[in-house]
Parts: C-alpha cells; sequence; structure tokens
C-alpha cells in the first residue's frame, strides 16, 4: 500500500542573522526528517517543545518554504508547487490550530469561518453553503442554531470545535492536528481528542497528531515519530514504542509520564539539563549531552536510522 | 444571550463602546451640541436666506428656496426671478398674501444696502452679529461658514482615511521591502514643506473646492499611514491570518475579510482629529487668502477681515468663538471616542 504522505529529508532552516562577521547563523528547526503516514492512519509526532514539530507539519501543508527534502502526497511531489498548482492540495490537506482563540476571526461570525474554506476553494455553491456549514457543526458537536454567533461567545472547547469545523469544511484527506488539545482543559482534551478520534474514523481522514503529552499521544496515534532537536529518533508502532522504547530519549519521556499513584513512584531515568539550542546542536548525535547511556562514538558520528525490529526504526548507536 | 439575532444584540463589544461613550458627560454633550450645530448649518438654506421660505400668493403656496419664481408671477414687470428683498415686490406680495422669512433673512452673499452706518456694522437687530466690510451678514456668513469646513473637513477625512489605509495595509501586510521603500518615500513626502507647496499651487492656479481638496489631499493622507502600518503589522501575525494563508485564500480577501475590520479600531479613533486638523487647514488657506474662491462663506475669511478690521471687533470674536467652538467639540468627541475604544478601559 502507497503512503499518503510521504516526506524524506525534509529540512527547514531559518536565517537568525549574522552573529559576527561573515558568520551566519542557522536554525536547523527541522533537520533531515524522514517519515510516511498511510492512508487513514494516525501518526503522533511528540517531542518537548521547540524540537520543531510545528515547523515540520507546516512545512508539509507548505504553510512554510522547505528548504531541502521532498513531500510527496498522494502521489503527487508537492515540494515546490507554485500558489496556483498548491491549490488543488490545499483543500485535500487542512489544520487544526493549537491556540482556540488567537485562531479564529473574532470579527466573523462562526458560521462565516466554517464556510471560508468552501468559498475559497468552491466546493460548496453559495445555495447549499449555510446547510453544509450547519451539517458540520452538527458533526463537531455544536448546535447549528449558533451559526451566527461570534468566537467570544465560546468556550475554548467549543472555540476548538469550531477550528476542527473549519477543517472538515472541505472534506479533506489529511489534516494536521497541531497540538490541537494542549490549550485546553483536561476534561475538555478528552472530549475533543474522542472527537477527533471518531472523526477520524467516520471520514477516514489521515491525521498528523503533533503534541508534547504522551498520554494525549498514546490515546489517538496507531504510530509515533519521536522528535528531539529538529530530527526524528524514533518511529514505531504505538503498542511497540510504549512497550518497548529503544532510544534513551524516548525511555526518558515514557518515564516522565506522570502516575496518578503517588505510591507508585517510578523510579526512572529524569533527564538532567535543558534541550540544547538548535542554533548550535550538539556535534554527533543531537542527545548525546544529556543521554544516560553515552559512548564515545556518539559526540563523534551521526547516528543513521535503522529498523531495530519491524516497523520500529531507530536513530542510535546502541543498536548498530 | 440566547437565540438573539439581532445585530445590535449580538455586538456587546459595540454596545459597550457606545455605553462607555456616552457615559462619558462631557463627549456626549459635545456630540449632541455639535450635531444641532452642523443640522442648523445643513439646513442654512432655511435658517439664512435673502428668499423667503413659504410665500402664499393669490391663494397658492410658493417654495422660493426650492423653486424659482419669476417677478412677474407675483404681478410685476420684469421676466427675472423676484427678489423678495426688493421693498417693491414684497409689497406686490403682501398686497395678495403673506411671506415667512428665515430667522436670518440674509444669505452669506447678500449685500445689505440698507445699512445705516457704513459696514463693517455693529451688532443691531436686524444684524445680530453686525457686517462684515462688504455688508454681508455675519450670522448668515458663519452659518454657511461653518458647513463648507464641516463638509470640507468631512470629504478631505474620508478621502484621506481611504488612500491612508489603503497605503498602510499595503505595507504592513506585505511587509519586507516593499515596507522598506515605501516608509523611505513616505519620509522624503513628508519632509516636504506641504503650506509653501500648496501656498505655491493655489497662486498658480485659481482654486476651488475640488482643487483645494485635491491639493490637501497630497499631504493629508500621511496622517494615517503609520497607525494602520502598525495595526497591520501586528495583526497579520495572527493565527487567524495565518490560518486563512493555509486555507489558500488571497492576499487581497486577507486584508479586506480578517485584517482591515481588526485594524479599525485604532484607526477609528483617529478620525476625529484628522477632521480637526483638515478644518484648520482649510481656515488657514482662508485666512491667508489662498483658499476657496472670492465670494464663498468661510470662517478663515472672515477671521482674516476681523484681523483687517480691528476697529470692528465683532468679526474677529464671531469667527474666534465660533472656530474654537467647533473645534473643541470635535475634540471632545474625538477624546470620548478613543477612550470608549480603549480596551484597558473596557476591561473595568
Amino acid at each position: 500500500m502507497k503512503p499518503l504522505l510521504s516526506v524524506r529529508h525534509l529540512t527547514k532552516w531559518f536565517d537568525v542573522g549574522k552573529t559576527g562577521p561573515g558568520k551566519k547563523e542557522v536554525l536547523k528547526a527541522v533537520d533531515d526528517v524522514s517519515f510516511s503516514i498511510n492512508r487513514g492512519e494516525v501518526l503522533g509526532l511528540v517531542g518537548e517543545s521547540g524540537c520543531g514539530k510545528t515547523t515540520c507539519g507546516k512545512t508539509i501543508l507548505r504553510i512554510l518554504a522547505p528548504d531541502g527534502g521532498k513531500i510527496v502526497f498522494d502521489g503527487h511531489d508537492i515540494t515546490s508547487l507554485a500558489p496556483k498548482q498548491m491549490e488543488p492540495f490545499r483543500r485535500r490537506m487542512m489544520v487544526i490550530y493549537q491556540d482556540p482563540f488567537g485562531s479564529l476571526d473574532p470579527r466573523m461570525t462562526i458560521g462565516k469561518t466554517i464556510a471560508e474554506p468552501m468559498i475559497v476553494h468552491r466546493t460548496v455553491s453559495r445555495s447549499d453553503r449555510r446547510e453544509r456549514v450547519a451539517e458540520i457543526m452538527g458533526k463537531v458537536g455544536l448546535v447549528p442554531d449558533q451559526i451566527d454567533r461570534y468566537p467570544h461567545e465560546f468556550s475554548g472547547g467549543q472555540r476548538q470545535r469550531i477550528g476542527i469545523a473549519r477543517a472538515l469544511a472541505t472534506n479533506p484527506d489529511f489534516i494536521v492536528a497541531d497540538e490541537s488539545v494542549s490549550a485546553l482543559d483536561v476534561s475538555i482534551q478528552a472530549q475533543i481528542i474522542n472527537l477527533l478520534q471518531d472523526l477520524q474514523q467516520e471520514f477516514s481522514i489521515t491525521l498528523l497528531f503533533i503534541a508534547h503529552d504522551l498520554s494525549v499521544i498514546k490515546h489517538i496515534s496507531d504510530r509515533v515519530a519521536v522528535m528531539y532537536l529538529g530530527k526524528i529518533v524514533e518511529t514505531a508502532p504505538k503498542k511497540r514504542l510504549f512497550d518497548d522504547p529503544k532510544h534513551p530519549y524516548t525511555q526518558a519521556l515514557l518515564s516522565a509520564i506522570p502516575v496518578p499513584d503517588p505510591k507508585k513512584r517510578k523510579k526512572g531515568n529524569i533527564l538532567m539539563g535543558d534541550v540544547p539550542s538548535p542554533i548550535n546542536p550538539p556535534e554527533g548525535c543531537r542527545f548525546h549531552p544529556r543521554c544516560p547511556q553515552r559512548m564515545t562514538v556518539c559526540d563523534r558520528k551521526e547516528p543513521k536510522q535503522k529498523e531495530a525490529a519491524p516497523g520500529h526504526f531507530v536513530s542510535c548507536f546502541l543498536y548498530d | 444571550m440566547g437565540g438573539l439575532t439581532g445585530s445590535g444584540i449580538r455586538n456587546p463589544i459595540l454596545n459597550r463602546r457606545i455605553a462607555a461613550f456616552r457615559a462619558n458627560r462631557r463627549a456626549n454633550v459635545s456630540l449632541y451640541l455639535f450635531a444641532v450645530l452642523f443640522i442648523i448649518s445643513v439646513l442654512a438654506e432655511f435658517v439664512a436666506n435673502d428668499k423667503p421660505i413659504l410665500v402664499w400668493y393669490d391663494g397658492k403656496p410658493y417654495v422660493p428656496i426650492i423653486r424659482t419664481y419669476l417677478e412677474s408671477e407675483f404681478g410685476g414687470d420684469l421676466e427675472i426671478e423676484a427678489s423678495y428683498r426688493d421693498p417693491y415686490v414684497a409689497e406686490l406680495i403682501m398686497k395678495k398674501g403673506w411671506m415667512i422669512w428665515p430667522p436670518v433673512p440674509y444669505r452669506y452673499d447678500t449685500i445689505d444696502y440698507e445699512l445705516d452706518v457704513p459696514a463693517p456694522a455693529p451688532p443691531s437687530f436686524s444684524h445680530w452679529l453686525g457686517t462684515d466690510d462688504g455688508g454681508h451678514d455675519v450670522v448668515a456668513l458663519i452659518i454657511y461658514g461653518f458647513r463648507i469646513s464641516v463638509m470640507f473637513g468631512i470629504v478631505l477625512t474620508v478621502f484621506s482615511t481611504i488612500i491612508g489605509v489603503a497605503a498602510g495595509a499595503v505595507q504592513g501586510y506585505f511587509g519586507g521591502l516593499v515596507d522598506l521603500l515605501f516608509q523611505r518615500f513616505i519620509e522624503m513626502w513628508s519632509s516636504l514643506p506641504s503650506l509653501y507647496l500648496i501656498i505655491i499651487i493655489t497662486s498658480v492656479i485659481q482654486p476651488t473646492f475640488g482643487l483645494l481638496l485635491v491639493v490637501l489631499l497630497l499631504f493629508r493622507w500621511l496622517s494615517l499611514v503609520g497607525v494602520v502600518r502598525a495595526e497591520f503589522l501586528r495583526v497579520r501575525n495572527f493565527e487567524f491570518v495565518k490560518a486563512a494563508r493555509a486555507l489558500g485564500v488571497s492576499n487581497t480577501t486577507i486584508i479586506f475579510r480578517h485584517i482591515l475590520p481588526n485594524a479599525m479600531v485604532s484607526t477609528f479613533t483617529f478620525l476625529p482629529f484628522i477632521l480637526n486638523g483638515s478644518i484648520i487647514a482649510l481656515t488657514s488657506l482662508d485666512f491667508l487668502g489662498l483658499g476657496l474662491p472670492p465670494g464663498s462663506p468661510s470662517l478663515g475669511k472672515l477671521l482674516a477681515q476681523g484681523k483687517a478690521n480691528l476697529q470692528a471687533p465683532w468679526l474677529g470674536i464671531t469667527s474666534f468663538v465660533v472656530l474654537s467652538l467647533m473645534l473643541s467639540l470635535l475634540i471632545f468627541i474625538g477624546e470620548g471616542i478613543r477612550d470608549a475604544f480603549d480596551p484597558r478601559r473596557e476591561a473595568g
């Protein structure tokens, strides 16, 4: 089966200006990232804040222009399409944002907000638009009577439903959910995740779910990719990753999941220090300064991605 | 809020702003006072005119302000428009009917030939605020002058807002090189000595209402560019704008549908002050004798007359009082609007 989306050696660097004579510094937000997502699959992308998850999502959607690598969507190379040629793909690739307050225009009724993708891509005729908007609102658990209300009249959870409705408006094949629940209360998070999951199954949408919260990822994903400082360090089916994490970073992440039982405090390996700056990432393996199992080779050579088990890829010298 | 969809109820932000404006007594009173003055001046033809509002002649009504009647229609000899101030015409009409005169029976260009003293005549019962040195009634001049000032100000404000917002929007939205070049151009343009240029232009070409508008517009539009540019630079980074861009919404649509409504709030608070500035600009040109063509009613010209006729202090005092009243009212209204739109006050 051919994957719906395949990303090869994707890079996105940002110029951060000159720091000295002749020295131009770049922030390597996404550095040589490769993965693919099958049709109808949910890939969870997890990592600390600042590791490049969001940039990765935006670059795939061509909101940011990639600096290298290849993005293949449904058999078409969309890496460097002109805006006009990109248009038919924009209809099929949508995004749900993190901030349920900032991502909705405060001066547009939610009906207009949800209808905007339909207008831009001319997928629904003017006469059917209102009906279709009401239908989608029903799907995401909003009352269609609220179609003429403004965003400030809604709670965070409801606003996120509006954002989801907007993303669904053109029947996309692929949605990037960029930290879509992290701004919400825990109780609301569960509702929104379940909603996303239901919708994903109902419309067989392929989902790239970006989050920093492992328990959320565990709930929704089929496969999980772990990102650290612009690189993907481990990719595996969900069950494998949570049962048998290979990369020391993944192991540390998993041991940091809080357990709601004060007596069962685990002794896991808590990482020391902070994430190094992506402007001058460490030589060799980027994780080596914090790695509890560091070897001599780690600060000299960069590890290659290897298949440690079927479908389980890891970039670490421990598995050479 | 349940189920209400009336647009007045739907927008509580606007309602709160209106309430905040109403709570500001000075601004509120100023607004009403200015509205009354403006309405009077808009209806100037019915308040100060050398034609009666209504003539009842031979059992039929005549409305000279709206329609032109010949003297012969009232039994006179001439086939020209009846001159109602002429005692002969008045007598003809009064024989078979009556006339209702406006409160001020003079237009701004009516010359009173029956003054007891040489013009400028001091205030009297027939001329409440006296006449200027051409024998024109000052009250009539002020009513018409007020109207032309405010009208000119409003038209100039509207056009300079359109141009200023468009220029600021382009700069702020596209940013980068466009912004850089545009900003340098604006710096050069705004450092031109605008008043001298206007004086040179208007001394070469006989100024009219339209020409003055264009000439002042050349420099007035600059006043809004900065604010709009800053607002656009702020709003274009909001996530909902990025969301629209990710959807593939065109730049024009993003500017008009998403950014402009969100950027207009702070722009709007500037408008009363721009209106004020526009009125002052016209008045100063008129004062210098480079403004509206001779014969037009204008507060600036009245002010110049006051300066030229210091023996007739009612000219200078009247024009000063009217100008300062008008400008102060506008400033008070502007302050009220600005405070009502201030989000920090809104929070309370």
